[in-house]
């Protein structure tokens, strides 16, 4: 693979709070979006294969947000990533913004879906994989749900292909703080289990578990890291 | 773990769990079960014909994937070279139109096919979003029509994708009335990167009278203009016989080529005949006319569900969509 992991080292992961802020005020923040820096932080710190000078790359990884609920983790990232001039941050969601509070991918740099309404990116991802393995290119897809989205049945329409087809350049990263309205019995990693992933559970804030995830083995098979935070409403 | 991007099994089955139109026909037949009703045997079929130009499509753009829920995969029969550019997603309409939305994005050209109701109506938000707001193309290729599946009944009608696809943004939408243009059509659909919808129905006219995306004129006259959209032309030309009008042949409805209608108007008198939901166009015409202090007709399927069974012809009478109810309709509007 020619293209490097992005550069994330201008604020580093300290200065995300203060990118963040930038959006939000001093109010404490959404819990949407608290509740994927961590996530998103080692992927673009250690594991995505972009770079904002590259952006239309070919051979870049794909990372795809479907839960695009609480967005200013995303915005955040990508500014200390390169992607956003950290100045840009301070009109979110105003009119004139192309920061709003769904990311809208031809807007915004480096956003490779736009989203918003819940239990689309999965299957987009899939077909974000199909055609990066079909154009023989080896880039990895990675798309990032929440365990309420997986409500949305489209989802299952998406899992079960993906585990049948072994497509295994696909990464589903799920967070999971509970807030599903009826819940997952017996967790959610069992449901793409049984569709034929392969599964890791990690600490959701732990950055070194999460990359050891990220990286996990899954030959032939699509792989979900299922990230756990605390539950929703509980800080 | 067999990937699935592979040779599609030819036991899959060409509809949903319908035993009504599987049992009118050899399974073997790629034919619609009703459009044996409606089509002389000479005229070939359109949905057959799509079926055996997919080779031929993958092998001239290697950014074309084919895209099925199982609707058509018994019927396709794919070479070895371009095989896994053939997906079969097994009954998830969903995921069909999503997985197009993303092969887009990552450079690829998608033909996405199966029945109209399946393709527009129960994927709706995905169409919009996962190829429209994803800023998005693929070529959609619909059969089934409004009513092909008469005996199917309404869980398996088409009426109203085109008026669907008229609430979204940059639809190319084609309704060929012959296979040669449908081939024309796709060809020449495939290398873009816009949103095409192709519209192929059971009913075809005995010839081709142009693949668009203009207006053909199939005759003149002065006392007024009937559209023809795509498999309407021929019984259209035999409801006129011996009125005085102007008859315009569509086999692209968007863009509407309001220009040729302006170019061809004698009195502003319009009559549509469309295949699909009735006045679908009718908004199309008030634009190319906004001008000329106008009249407009729109025949096409009833809003109204019939819930009758039966073949395609009972429906298009039921519709006034037959000969006699189309000249029915244009001489008591011309008169």
């Amino acid at each position: 693979m020619s293209i490097p992991t992005a550069t994330t080292t201008d604020t580093g992961y300290a200065g995300l709070a203060g990118l963040m802020t930038r959006m939000t005020g001093d109010e404490k923040h959404a819990p949407a979006a608290t509740s994927t820096l961590d996530v998103l932080w080692v992927l673009y710190d250690r594991i995505l294969r972009v770079r904002p000078d590259r952006p239309d790359d070919p051979d870049r990884d794909r990372f795809l947000v479907s839960k695009g609920h609480g967005p200013m983790a995303l915005y955040a990232v990508l500014a200390a990533a390169g992607f956003l001039d950290p100045s840009e941050l301070d009109g979110f969601a105003e009119f004139g913004s192309r920061l709003g509070h769904h990311p809208d991918r031809t807007l915004v740099p480096g956003v490779e879906i736009s989203s918003g309404s819940l239990g689309h990116g999965l299957g987009l991802a899939v077909g974000t994989a199909l055609g990066l393995r079909a154009g023989g290119r080896g880039a990895r897809t990675i798309v990032l749900v929440g365990d309420a989205e997986l409500d949305e049945g489209s989802n299952a329409e998406a899992v079960q292909y993906a585990g049948r087809a072994g497509l295994d350049g696909l990464t589903a990263v799920v967070i999971d703080n509970g807030s599903a309205t009826h819940g997952w019995p017996g967790g959610i990693a069992a449901r793409f289990a049984v569709e034929g992933w392969a599964t890791v559970d990690a600490d959701g804030r732990d950055h070194e578990e999460l990359y050891r995830a990220l990286t996990a083995p899954h030959d032939g098979r699509p792989l979900v890291v299922v990230a756990h935070v605390e539950p929703k409403g509980s800080h | 773990m067999a990937p699935q991007l592979c040779r599609i099994p030819q036991s899959s089955p060409i509809v949903q769990p319908s035993p009504i139109v599987q049992s009118s026909h050899p399974p073997e037949s790629p034919m619609p079960a009703s459009a044996l009703l409606t089509v002389t045997h000479h005229v070939p079929d359109q949905r057959e014909r799509f079926y055996r130009l997919l080779p031929d499509l993958l092998a001239a753009d290697p950014r074309a994937v084919v895209l099925l829920a199982d609707i058509g995969a018994g019927y396709v029969d794919i070479p070895a070279a371009v095989a896994d550019r053939v997906i079969n997603l097994g009954i998830r309409e969903q995921l069909l139109v999503s997985t197009a939305g993303g092969l887009a994005l990552a450079g690829m050209r998608p033909i996405v096919h199966t029945f109209a109701p399946f393709l527009v109506e129960r994927p709706y938000e995905q169409l919009k979003l996962d190829l429209g707001h994803q800023d998005a193309g693929a070529v959609l290729v619909s059969s089934g029509g409004s009513y092909d599946m008469a005996s199917a009944g309404e869980t398996h009608f088409g009426s109203r994708d085109v008026a669907l696809l008229d609430t979204l943004d940059g639809w190319t939408v084609h309704v060929p009335g012959h296979a040669d243009e449908a081939q024309a059509q796709l060809r020449a659909a495939l290398p873009g990167d816009d949103r095409v919808y192709v519209r192929l129905a059971g009913a075809s006219n005995a010839r081709p009278y142009g693949a668009g995306p203009g207006a053909t004129v199939l005759r003149r006259g002065s006392r007024g203009t009937v559209v023809a959209v795509g498999p309407m032309a021929d019984r259209t030309l035999d409801a006129v016989d011996g009125l005085d009008v102007t008859v315009l042949y569509l086999p692209t409805v968007r863009p509407f080529d309001g220009a040729a209608l302006r170019a061809t108007l004698s009195e502003p008198d319009v009559v549509l005949v469309e295949p699909y939901l009735a006045a679908t166009s009718v908004p199309q015409v008030s634009a190319a006319l906004s001008g000329v202090r106008h009249r407009v007709l729109g025949l096409g399927v009833g809003r109204a569900e019939l819930r009758r069974y039966g073949g395609p012809a009972e429906h298009d009478a039921a519709h006034g969509l037959d000969v006699t109810g189309i000249r029915r309709s244009v001489a008591e509007f011309l008169s």
